[in-house]
């Protein structure tokens, strides 16, 4: 990594000196934002994933401090990153606490920009809160972002018709699926068979029979398939200040039950846990999950890289359609550097060259439709982690169809209380909880996280 | 004139100058936020989002809502994980204390185990905590352990289980608490006249009479002393069951102590449910100290009236003989 990132700087530099060299007395490019601008850009995240992206992407990046807290561009200006962890609401609290003090805080403090995830993104796009610029201001135009899917734009459009976010990526979900398992079951690895063998509910618990039979398990944790439900539900988690349980919900709490207790699935507690991970690695037995593209990378890869199933993966369609999350970008409202906020949203959401790395050095589906669909035909397009397979054939159709209007400002609220207080029911066995219990206990959990809503209706 | 010229010379107010650092920082740190602490219990104030709602005036309507909750269950995981981790460290605090003492078991490198019982104390109670969480996770070394030597056959799902995780809480309570008491305790049977123990051996007391008899007695203040901290360190008890728990006190928040409840209502910014509950706790804990202190001064001051009956009685009857 070091030796590829000190090759990219070296590369940069040659240009540079040769742009220089060519051009003479100019020397002010369009890249190189106005002079009166900060000097330092503090960018909120809550992991390295973004910050990685941007250090191997970004035409301007010069270089790193060595603990990677701060990113140095040509033109001087340093960009320092802001890590809290998404975990139990703990970025956002962070990033309240920093937007209630933006206008009293020294210009090389305030937040010039913050990223945010689909769960809670409409909170931040409010209009009333007025905590995001609109990009209208930071002089983006439609045209600059016309190859950008529709939904992606859509899903942080404010009340007043104002878009005030970009994303990078499009987050439909796939079913990422062991080959070797998938030949020992179903007597073949081709995706095509595989979409086949989990084209529905019914056909994926027949196959999970199978795999049961052989000795494997299905999937590894109830939260794996909770994405599926959760979006194909009929209205948002909240309406007025009454927490609407969906149907939909009670199937994935019902099947997850069952799924539980006849051992379909592995019994890990939740996502992102030591288990889950092991549950990716070489060594486990389990056939798939429910991943985006960005999972790919972020999931998948750190488990078995260098292992023998490191090229033991490959993809089909799930038996429902969902995505599962998305990064968006969004310009801090009061920043004072909006020209290099402007650039750095624009080069990293709508620039050609850097959504074809993104696709192809990190797997990740990129926000430009059209690259897309010319690299989905494209037979050279596929990772080693997939043995070559192109997997955004796979994604395309799907990243079309996505939808986020049952979004709510709660869900991430919603989803981690959801899934706590019913994943004690789930493991009954140990903990005792029954399903009356575990009702009572998501009541509990969301009205005091949310003191503002006042009651949950059930389903009948 | 000259009693006069004595008396102005006065250097109280030097004395109050001296002390009025103190009493402005707490006046500034502690005595406001307390007092505001009181006051936001009766008002509706939080935040929605990112748009601040409140302070309107409710009166008692937190305090209410407070009680309709599960306010009693969470004291009672506090006193119960409390518990099941004090009565170990005291026993074995108490045990160890008196070996360490004993002049005549000589317990060689006693330095050494005193600086070792000590350490855990030294740890930072959620790297602890977090220690723990890794090491009886359900594919946890403990498990791995535990498989390998064939004791079970599936991995223990310590966490998931009511009893698993207070106890562990529990346990890493005790382990980090049990040096403390043992050394404090050591201390203050090393104050105890070494007269008296002689006086014990010479009569013919056996180890456990000399325990039971003289020791426990003679630390009784600092017993109580233990008793008080530990009690209000228990109802504190806040960083490891969340961080063991993930902020969940799961299972079945069953591990969830009034602390964490009072977190999670500042994590939603409840300023006002916050205030309503701090002011619960503090009520809670002043009486359970009233209580505790009565209990063990209470028992003294009976002794002492007790012991002066029977000496107006003896007085009596050798005025009588």
């Amino acid at each position: 990594m070091k030796k590829k990132r000190l090759c990219l700087v070296l590369a940069m530099l040659m240009l540079v000196s040769m742009l220089a060299a060519c051009g003479g007395g100019e020397t002010a490019t369009g890249d190189t934002p106005a002079a009166e601008e900060g000097k330092v850009i503090n960018i909120y995240v809550w992991n390295q994933e973004f910050q990685e992206k941007f250090n191997d992407c970004y035409p301007g990046v010069t270089g790193t401090s060595s603990d990677l807290s701060v990113t140095n561009l040509e033109d001087g200006t340093e960009v320092h990153w802001i890590i809290n962890p998404n975990q139990d609401g703990v970025y956002q609290d962070k990033l309240d606490e920093a937007l209630g003090k933006q206008s009293s805080a020294p210009a090389d403090e305030k937040i010039d920009m913050f990223l945010v995830e689909a769960d809670y993104a409409l909170k931040y796009v409010d209009p009333d809160v007025g905590v995001a610029m609109p990009i209208s201001q930071l002089g983006i135009t439609e045209a600059d972002i016309a190859n950008q899917y529709d939904y992606t734009l859509e899903a942080v459009t404010g009340a007043d018709g104002e878009i005030r976010a970009l994303s990078y990526q499009a987050t439909p979900g796939m079913l990422v699926y062991r080959r070797s398992i998938a030949k020992a079951v179903l007597g073949t690895d081709e995706p095509d068979a595989v979409a086949e063998a989990v084209a529905d509910w019914d056909a994926f618990y027949e196959t999970a029979e199978k795999v049961k039979a052989a000795g494997y398990v299905m999937y590894s944790s109830t939260a794996d398939t909770y994405r599926v439900y959760s979006n194909n539900t009929s209205a948002p988690w909240v309406d007025g200040t009454a927490v609407v349980v969906d149907q939909n919900m009670m199937n994935w709490v019902a099947r997850s039950k069952e799924d539980t207790d006849n051992g379909i699935n592995n019994n890990v507690g939740g996502q992102w846990t030591d288990e889950w991970n092991k549950d990716m690695g070489p060594d486990s037995r389990v056939f798939c999950f429910f991943l985006p593209a960005w999972g790919l990378s972020t999931c998948i890869q750190p488990n078995v890289k260098d292992t023998a199933a490191a090229q033991d993966w490959a993809v089909c369609a799930a038996p429902q359609a969902f995505y599962w999350g998305g990064t968006w970008l969004v310009a801090a409202a009061g920043t004072d550097n909006p020209e290099h906020v402007k650039d750095i949203m624009l080069k990293m959401t709508a620039d050609t060259d850097v959504l074809r790395t993104l696709a192809q050095e990190y797997g990740e589906m990129s926000n430009d439709q059209p690259l897309m669909d010319e690299l989905a035909q494209s037979p050279e397009f596929g990772i080693d982690l997939l043995a070559g397979q192109n997997y955004l054939g796979v994604l395309s159709e799907g990243a079309a169809n996505i939808s986020l209007a049952n979004v709510s400002p709660y869900d991430q609220g919603c989803v981690e209380e959801f899934q706590n207080a019913f994943g004690d029911y789930f493991r009954e066995a140990t903990t005792g909880v029954t399903f009356e219990k575990a009702k009572a206990n998501f009541e509990t959990a969301i009205l005091e996280r949310y003191p503002e809503l006042t009651e949950v209706r059930w389903p009948e | 004139m000259q009693e006069r010229k004595i008396r102005g010379i006065s250097y109280t107010k030097w004395g109050y100058l001296f002390i009025l650092p103190f009493f402005l920082t707490y006046f500034i740190f502690s005595a406001i936020p307390l007092i505001d602490t009181v006051r936001y219990s009766f008002f509706e104030y939080y935040r929605s989002g990112l748009k601040e709602i409140g302070p309107n005036f409710v009166g008692l309507k937190n305090y209410i809502s407070l009680l309709s909750t599960d306010l009693p269950k969470y004291a009672w995981n506090t006193f119960i994980m409390w518990i099941l981790g004090f009565v170990p460290q005291i026993v074995i605090a108490l045990l160890l204390a008196s070996w360490f003492t004993n002049a005549r078991i000589r317990i060689r490198l006693k330095q050494f185990f005193k600086v070792v019982i000590y350490l855990p104390n030294l740890i930072m109670a959620s790297a602890f905590a977090m220690l723990f969480f890794s090491l009886f996770s359900n594919s946890g070394p403990v498990n791995s352990i535990l498989m390998n030597l064939g004791i079970v056959a599936e991995p223990i799902r310590f966490m998931e289980s009511t009893l698993g995780a207070r106890s562990l809480v529990a346990l890493m309570n005790f382990l980090m608490w049990f040096g403390n008491t043992t050394i404090m305790l050591m201390a203050a049977i090393m104050g105890i006249n070494p007269a008296i123990f002689e006086a014990a051996e010479l009569d013919g007391c056996s180890h456990r009479q000399t325990f039971f008899k003289i020791t426990l007695p003679q630390i009784k203040p600092l017993l109580t002393y233990t008793l008080i901290t530990s009690l209000i360190g228990g109802l504190q008890m806040f960083d490891v069951p969340q961080i063991l728990t993930n902020a969940q006190g799961s299972p079945d928040r069953t591990t969830m102590t009034l602390i964490m409840f009072l977190n999670n209502h500042l994590k939603s910014k409840n300023y006002g449910m916050a205030g309503a509950l701090s002011v619960y706790l503090f009520v809670i804990s002043a009486v359970l100290c009233f209580f505790v202190y009565k209990l063990n001064m209470g028992d003294d001051s009976r002794e002492r009236k007790a012991a002066e009956k029977r000496a107006k009685k003896l007085a009596k009857k050798g005025g009588q003989g």
